[in-house]
């Protein structure tokens, strides 16, 4: 005992929880629906999401060995947005792509901004929309050995009957990991049990969208119709795995339920109104954006003032 | 109905089977007994005794230094050795009263005291405030004055804080099993102060067998009642649990007697018992000395000013070589850099821990995971804050309620990324509270 003990101020003890276990959870919660891409496009689809995840693991270590900074790829985060990317793009998009988007996310939407935690913008979906503007026929051909034609949603939008079991199923063109609602709600109930994400933003983003489809929809309260809706697209993946991407996501309480009602709007007018048949991606982007002021006027009122009754 | 509690909070591993089924044990000091006047917010105390007098246990040795401030009494008999600064705690050095033992125990003779219901309420307070009592659960502010609002008519509860939601901690655990009575007895003495006001005791669930004592020893007392509380810290934080027991939310500004409540700890209330109805000053409480370093973890009443060595002496030594010792829970403790420092009125546990988790990780990027506002108690935004005290940025710090922190410790606790949360915010704080002063 004659040297001194380590003295640090309390608390001197911690949970459990660490970046690279949350990480990492994603990643397993993200599985049944790569797995489902996987089955529903072929071998194709596994590949494409190889060079993707590799190309964003890839790029935050050769970016961080040439900044002559702490690599970090061990913290898992590249590999989710990585495997994010990857189920955002349609299967019968070149390898090419998933590499350009990779850049793209790591580099210049997460990297230049100071890495992880600084990006304002969820990497891949800003490397999704990037792609979609640069690359757009090869981002909308939907076309495929399984499948050939429009998303169950273009159909939709064009009036045409859709097949909602086929939709829930994933059975249906789309891209890699957005088609089946069972994988994605599967993996949504993985993270929601390990706590990573709570239903604030999914629950308050599925429910305006569908408030929003059922009133300006033109269809009124036609079931079949909202649920199309709700089963179709980027919803299911965007709403439980992109809008609840912490970085650019509102960390108050009020503020991701205001998120979430603005995320349903704009995805509503979006798919409603706008050219194209999906709107999640511009909609939870847009949101990002937005999220500095939501957070300013959400702020939690302190204990003991006015926050909960005196 | 819904078990009572608060907002936020956290179920840290509690570590108090180590100790709990450990019986209270009474520990003899060997060494000489050291006594910082400073062991209480406020003023320090003025020592009344010179180098070189005799003094005999439960003698006063100092007087309070002023209003907010409390008296200081031997509890031992022997000799003033010396009246020199000496390391506490904190690690700061407190002028200290330092008393050679001659282990012979003679006690003064304890005043008489009338019975309770003969008593007026100033002699009870004064009672109180003479024999130096302030909170032991960790503040140290003066009992006296907490029993002496403006206005004792609009008490509405007193509480007795039996949470004890500090992991490892088992000394009022032990307490209220072996001596209920006392704490009830305590409560009552309290109550006589508040005409208007209804005792409770809160206990956490986790405390089942000391929930069942108490209610059977409270049916016939109308004014009392036990409260039950789920267990998750910081339950026990006298903001919180005035919120969960009486729904009545108070912050940082604000005093319980604004909210209509007196709230006093478990070892507080036993030493009210001991001061009004026996006529004892406070001369010792119980110390849990606990963690995984230590071969025999156990419960002790302590006499104050005893040796820390010397507890773990009592408690078998270390079985492993310690490589952090905490004087008071995990949550909120203080890191001790030896363990040569005095027992103080408000010393709760002394924990000795073979790992120190806390240097073995190393904070990374936040990413808005949202889980310390999640946890946070007092409703703050710790990331916020925690940057805005990284930068000195004291107008953000102030503008997100910086100030209504109460350090508990929750947020670095969760935070998967490691950052150190409560210490960012916890320095300015203090820099804060510095310049107000000024």
């Amino acid at each position: 005992m004659s040297e001194l003990l380590k003295v640090s101020s309390n608390p001197h003890v911690r949970s459990k929880s660490t970046t690279t276990g949350i990480m990492m959870t994603v990643v397993i919660a993200l599985l049944p629906a790569a797995g489902f891409g996987i089955y529903n496009f072929g071998p194709k689809a596994l590949l494409l999401i190889l060079v993707t995840v590799a190309s964003t693991v890839l790029t935050e270590f050769l970016f961080e060995k040439i900044c002559k900074k702490k690599v970090t790829i061990g913290d898992f985060s590249a590999v989710v947005t990585g495997l994010l990317l990857a189920l955002n793009l349609p299967v019968s998009a070149p390898w090419w792509i998933g590499v350009i988007g990779g850049v793209f996310a790591i580099l210049v939407v997460k990297m230049l901004f100071g890495g992880l935690g600084q990006n304002f913008m969820n990497p891949a979906l800003g490397a999704r929309c990037f792609l979609l503007i640069s690359f757009t026929s090869i981002m909308t051909n939907f076309d495929c050995d399984a499948y050939t034609g429009a998303t169950p949603l273009a159909n939709l939008k064009s009036g045409e009957a859709v097949n909602i079991l086929d939709m829930v199923i994933g059975r249906t063109a789309g891209t890699i990991g957005e088609t089946s609602m069972i994988a994605i709600v599967i993996g949504a109930c993985i993270l929601i049990l390990f706590g990573i994400i709570d239903l604030r933003i999914p629950g308050t983003y599925i429910v305006t969208l569908a408030i929003f489809v059922s009133i300006f929809g033109a269809h009124g309260m036609d079931w079949p119709y909202i649920s199309a809706h709700l089963s179709g697209g980027g919803l299911m993946l965007g709403a439980f795995f992109m809008a609840t991407d912490y970085v650019t996501r509102p960390i108050t309480k009020k503020g991701q339920y205001l998120y979430g009602v603005l995320l349903g709007i704009l995805t509503g007018i979006f798919r409603i109104f706008g050219p194209s048949a999906e709107g999640v991606s511009y909609a939870i982007i847009i949101g990002n954006l937005l999220v500095p002021l939501i957070e300013k006027i959400t702020l939690p009122k302190a204990f003991g003032k006015g926050g909960e009754k005196a | 109905m819904a078990k009572r509690t608060f907002n936020g909070g956290i179920h840290p591993y509690d570590g108090k089977d180590l100790s709990k089924d450990k019986p209270i044990k009474e520990v003899l000091p060997k060494g000489d007994l050291v006594y910082p006047l400073s062991q209480h917010i406020g003023a320090p105390a003025k020592p009344i005794v010179e180098k070189g007098d005799r003094v005999l246990t439960g003698q006063k040795i100092a007087e309070a230094g002023g209003f907010v401030s409390a008296p200081i009494y031997a509890t031992v008999s022997g000799t003033v050795k010396a009246i020199e600064p000496r390391r506490v705690v904190t690690g700061d050095s407190v002028m200290s009263i330092i008393i050679e033992n001659d282990g012979l125990y003679e006690e003064v003779e304890y005043p008489k005291r009338k019975p309770l219901e003969e008593m007026t309420k100033e002699e009870i307070i004064e009672c109180v405030k003479e024999a130096g009592i302030v909170g032991m659960g960790g503040a140290g502010f003066p009992t006296f004055i907490k029993l002496s609002p403006k206005e004792p008519e609009k008490i509405d509860y007193v509480i007795a804080n039996c949470a004890e939601c500090e992991p490892y901690l088992t000394s009022d655990y032990r307490r209220m099993l072996e001596e209920p009575e006392k704490l009830v007895g305590g409560l009552k003495v309290s109550l006589k102060l508040f005409d208007n006001a209804r005792g409770i005791l809160a206990v956490e669930d986790n405390k089942p067998d000391c929930i069942e004592k108490l209610k059977e020893l409270v049916k016939d007392e109308p004014r009392i009642s036990v409260k039950e509380l789920k267990t998750k810290y910081p339950q026990g934080a006298e903001r919180q649990i005035i919120y969960a027991t009486t729904g009545r939310a108070i912050n940082s500004s604000m005093l319980p007697a604004d909210a209509g409540c007196v709230v006093n700890n478990v070892d507080t209330v036993v030493a009210i018992y001991h001061a009004v109805i026996e006529g004892k000053p406070l001369m010792n409480r119980i110390v849990t000395v606990t963690g995984d370093a230590i071969a025999d973890p156990r419960n002790f009443i302590v006499r104050i000013g005893t040796n820390y060595h010397e507890l773990v002496e009592e408690a078998g030594g270390f079985k492993q070589e310690p490589v952090k010792v905490v004087s008071g829970g995990p949550m909120m403790g203080f890191a001790l850099f030896n363990l040569d420092v005095p027992t103080t009125k408000t010393a709760s546990a002394l924990l000795c821990l073979t790992e120190d988790e806390v240097s073995q990780m190393e904070p990374s990027a936040c990413i808005n995971c949202g889980r310390c506002v999640e946890v946070c108690p007092g409703r703050v935004v710790p990331k916020i804050l925690a940057v805005a005290a990284a930068h000195g940025d004291e107008e953000t710090f102030l503008s997100h309620d910086g100030m209504e922190c109460c350090e508990c410790g929750c947020c670095s606790f969760i935070c998967p990324a490691k950052r150190p949360l409560t210490q960012n915010i916890k320095s300015m704080r203090k820099l804060m509270l510095a310049k107000k002063k000024k």
